[in-house]
């Protein structure tokens, strides 16, 4: 029935691509939508665009392992639609036509502009690209059991068929059905979460038993650990420093599992966790039985104590009893954590293990952005939640939205829908996000299915429906990103730049054969991505748009000085700033299978010294080439 | 030539007003949104302090930010709206009087 419902569903999209592709035949219909989306239609539409695999999957996975943390991005990326409201909206659409290229060229006229606002365009494209395709393999991998890559290739191949089919037009109409079936279906799960309350031992309604995992007393003497139950031998101990743990590898019955050393001096326990294991000859174990379709890693997750009691009250509870119950400082929360490690025999082995974390703490920033750690930690913060108040409204796809309705009033009218829109599904992320943490759904090795697989726990056929629209946002919001990405090379680059000759219908050909192109590279790029949290990739994808492209748009509407060399410019080191810091970052070195704290760069977030480096530029440019009369500003 | 919006749209006389609207409406958001980061930074545990039947204060904020965008945006579009259709009253009135 899942896979019924979820091909359904995607048959419908596309069928729905085509038909609406049969009315596309000019440019302005493909990048467009011939400009006359009504704005409630292109509200709701750019809650699809917006809500897209990091909204949905990426942060209820990370409020689900991080808590709070995970909720600062719903804030940031809806802060972030204030920029777009009262600056950019209106004014983007008096200027231009079909891309962000257009309205940054709109008083220029320049090569300059037009070349580095493609470029840019195209980058941030990409980068946004890149986590939903992960979003996309990793969702069609329980549900349809396909490997990761071909959950990537199904998804690059879909969209590259709505895109060019349809282009703008389909987008809208796609996006439009799934931002509204988005926020539908997580009100019902949040409902179900509410109504399900709190179980200190979650069965996933009677469908999964709950495991107890096993502690074991042991003695550690002369550097020795000896297990005190009887048939347990000590195959090694190693001291993870990374994760400021020590883990034992035990053999039992000829079975053999890693355990979590706990306690100083000679009395330690020992507690069960879970592992994968790649051995030197080639084979997989889990939990120290071979990989199989039955043997799989646990789901996790679950309260040891709520308010101090371990003895939890089951039954319904309202919304707001679930956030102070799960804020006070005597619930205690079992997460799980993991890490990495070469055993002796020189196998590979993964440990995921349980940590206790009290509610004061889960609810609050810190678990994952450390604001009480070092000045360069809190930089950290700082600079993502300045990139994710500015990058939304430099974001390519979302701009080109703006040129689907009619007016600038439309313009403005349909993103007070999207707020509505937006911040509806925001604030269900934060409950989403705790039910998926509380009810042993949670995959430890991938926090991205957090909130499909609690769907899951409530049935297959709530899991088929959000596992579809979850695989409809991925949909939607690559094609968005596609769409721009084409408008990029063929409209700003082949069009305006290198000044091909092409009349209108070769202009939708040379935007549909790079549909295809930029199609095939975030293929590519999701297949390599796989494993990283999506929402974290958008975070990136956000602080490359907010360096580039936003300084350039403010300038060039609120500053008279501004001129074509210093939008260039600014556009050029937006770009290369924020992608050199991010590429030498810590968790970009981590990616690459090095040692993090041995990245250039101490922090992540690149905005807080890209974001004012591009404007800074933009400045220095600007009055260093102002010796010819200044256009007027845009009037805004 | 390839400079012109996808769809024409009339002179909007109340540009300049909605923008000085939208300035000091996006000001206010982000000194809103900045105490929010400068609580983060300065005075992290402050976030755990109960303020509102259970509730602390990360909650609350974090909250009160998604909630405050949309009686903001409502607003602006309202104010927006009225501007729009005053100026829009007087030309119709100078072009009738000509």
């Amino acid at each position: 029935m899942v896979i019924a419902v979820f091909l359904a569903f995607v048959i419908f999209v596309v069928g729905l691509s085509f038909y609406l592709g049969r009315q596309t035949r000019t440019s302005s219909g493909y990048y467009a939508a011939g400009g006359q989306i009504h704005w409630s239609v292109n509200g709701i539409a750019f809650a699809g665009d917006y809500l897209s695999a990091a909204s949905f999957l990426g942060i209820c996975g990370m409020i689900a392992t991080m808590g709070y943390d995970g909720f600062l991005y719903s804030i940031g990326y809806l802060a972030g639609w204030i920029v777009a409201l009262f600056v950019v909206a209106e004014p983007m659409k008096r200027l231009g036509k079909y891309t962000f290229t257009d309205a940054v060229d709109s008083k220029y006229n320049s090569r300059g502009i037009k070349l580095a606002a493609a470029i840019s365009t195209l980058v941030v494209s990409i980068c946004y690209l890149i986590p939903q395709m992960v979003g996309a393999g990793v969702l069609v991998e329980p549900l349809l059991g396909l490997a990761h890559h071909w959950g990537v290739i199904l998804v690059g191949v879909v969209v590259i068929t709505i895109v060019a089919t349809a282009g703008m037009t389909s987008t809208t109409y796609v996006q439009f059905l799934k931002g509204g079936l988005l926020i539908i279906f997580s009100l019902a799960l949040v409902t179900a979460v509410c109504v399900r309350g709190f179980d200190s031992k979650p069965d996933q309604g009677g469908k999964v038993p709950f495991y107890e995992y096993a502690t074991l007393s042991a003695a550690m003497t002369g550097g020795q650990l000896t297990v005190a139950e009887p048939g347990w031998q000590v195959l090694e101990v190693q001291e993870v420093k990374s994760a400021k743990a020590s883990f034992a590898r035990l053999a039992n019955n000829g079975v053999q599992t890693w355990w979590l050393v706990k306690g100083d001096g000679s009395q330690v326990s020992l507690t069960e966790t879970q592992s994968v294991v790649e051995t030197k000859d080639g084979r997989k174990l889990i939990n120290g039985a071979p990989a199989s379709k039955e043997n799989t890693l646990r789901q996790v997750g679950h309260i040891e104590k709520l308010e101090g009691s371990t003895d939890v009250p089951k039954g319904p509870v309202s919304p707001w009893r679930l956030l102070s119950a799960m804020a006070s400082k005597d619930t205690v929360v079992q997460r799980w954590k993991d890490t990495k490690l070469t055993d002796k025999d020189g196998s590979k082995v993964t440990i995921y293990y349980p940590t206790s974390t009290p509610g004061n703490l889960l609810m609050r920033p810190g678990l994952k952005f450390k604001v009480q750690g070092t000045p360069m930690e809190k930089l950290d913060f700082l600079s993502l939640m300045l990139a994710l108040f500015f990058g939304t409204a430099a974001l390519p796809h979302i701009l080109i939205r703006y040129y689907t309705v009619p007016s600038p009033a439309s313009a403005r009218k349909s993103t007070i829908v999207a707020i509505a829109g937006i911040g509806t599904f925001y604030i269900l992320t934060l409950f989403m996000g705790l039910g998926a943490m509380i009810n042993a759904v949670l995959n430890p090795a991938d926090s991205n299915m957090a909130a499909p697989l609690l769907a899951r726990s409530f049935g297959n056929l709530l899991f088929a429906i959000i596992s579809a629209i979850a695989f409809a946002t991925i949909l939607g919001t690559v094609a968005g990103l596609i769409v721009a990405a084409s408008g990029a090379v063929a409209h700003d680059l082949l069009d305006r730049f290198f000044q091909v000759r092409m009349d209108d219908r070769q202009k939708v050909r040379a935007g549909k054969i790079s549909a295809f192109t930029v199609g095939a590279i975030a293929i590519v790029l999701g297949i390599l991505f796989k494993g990283m949290n999506v929402t974290f990739l958008v975070g990136l994808a956000f602080a490359v748009a907010a360096s580039a492209n936003l300084p350039a748009i403010l300038m060039l509407l609120f500053w008279k000085g501004t001129t074509a060399k210093g939008i260039t410019a600014s556009i050029i080191m937006g770009v290369v700033s924020s992608l050199v810091l991010i590429l030498l970052s810590p968790d970009l070195y981590k990616q690459y299978g090095l040692d993090p704290t041995t990245a250039p760069i101490p922090f992540s977030n690149p905005g807080i010294v890209s974001i004012p480096l591009s404007f800074l530029t933009l400045v220095l440019v600007s009055l260093f080439t102002r010796n010819k009369p200044a256009p007027e500003p845009a009037k805004v | 030539m390839l400079h012109e919006p996808a769809a024409q749209s009339g002179k909007d006389p109340a540009a300049g007003y909605k923008s000085r609207l939208g300035l000091w409406m996006f000001l206010f958001y982000s000194i809103f949104y900045g105490g929010f980061v400068a609580i983060n930074l300065a005075a992290p545990l402050l976030m755990e302090a109960n303020i509102l039947m259970g509730l602390n204060l990360a909650t609350v904020y974090g909250f009160a930010l998604i909630i405050v965008a949309l009686i903001q945006a409502l607003i602006y579009d309202s104010m927006c709206h009225a501007k729009e259709v005053a100026l829009a009253d007087r030309e119709d009135a100078k072009e009738g009087g000509n």
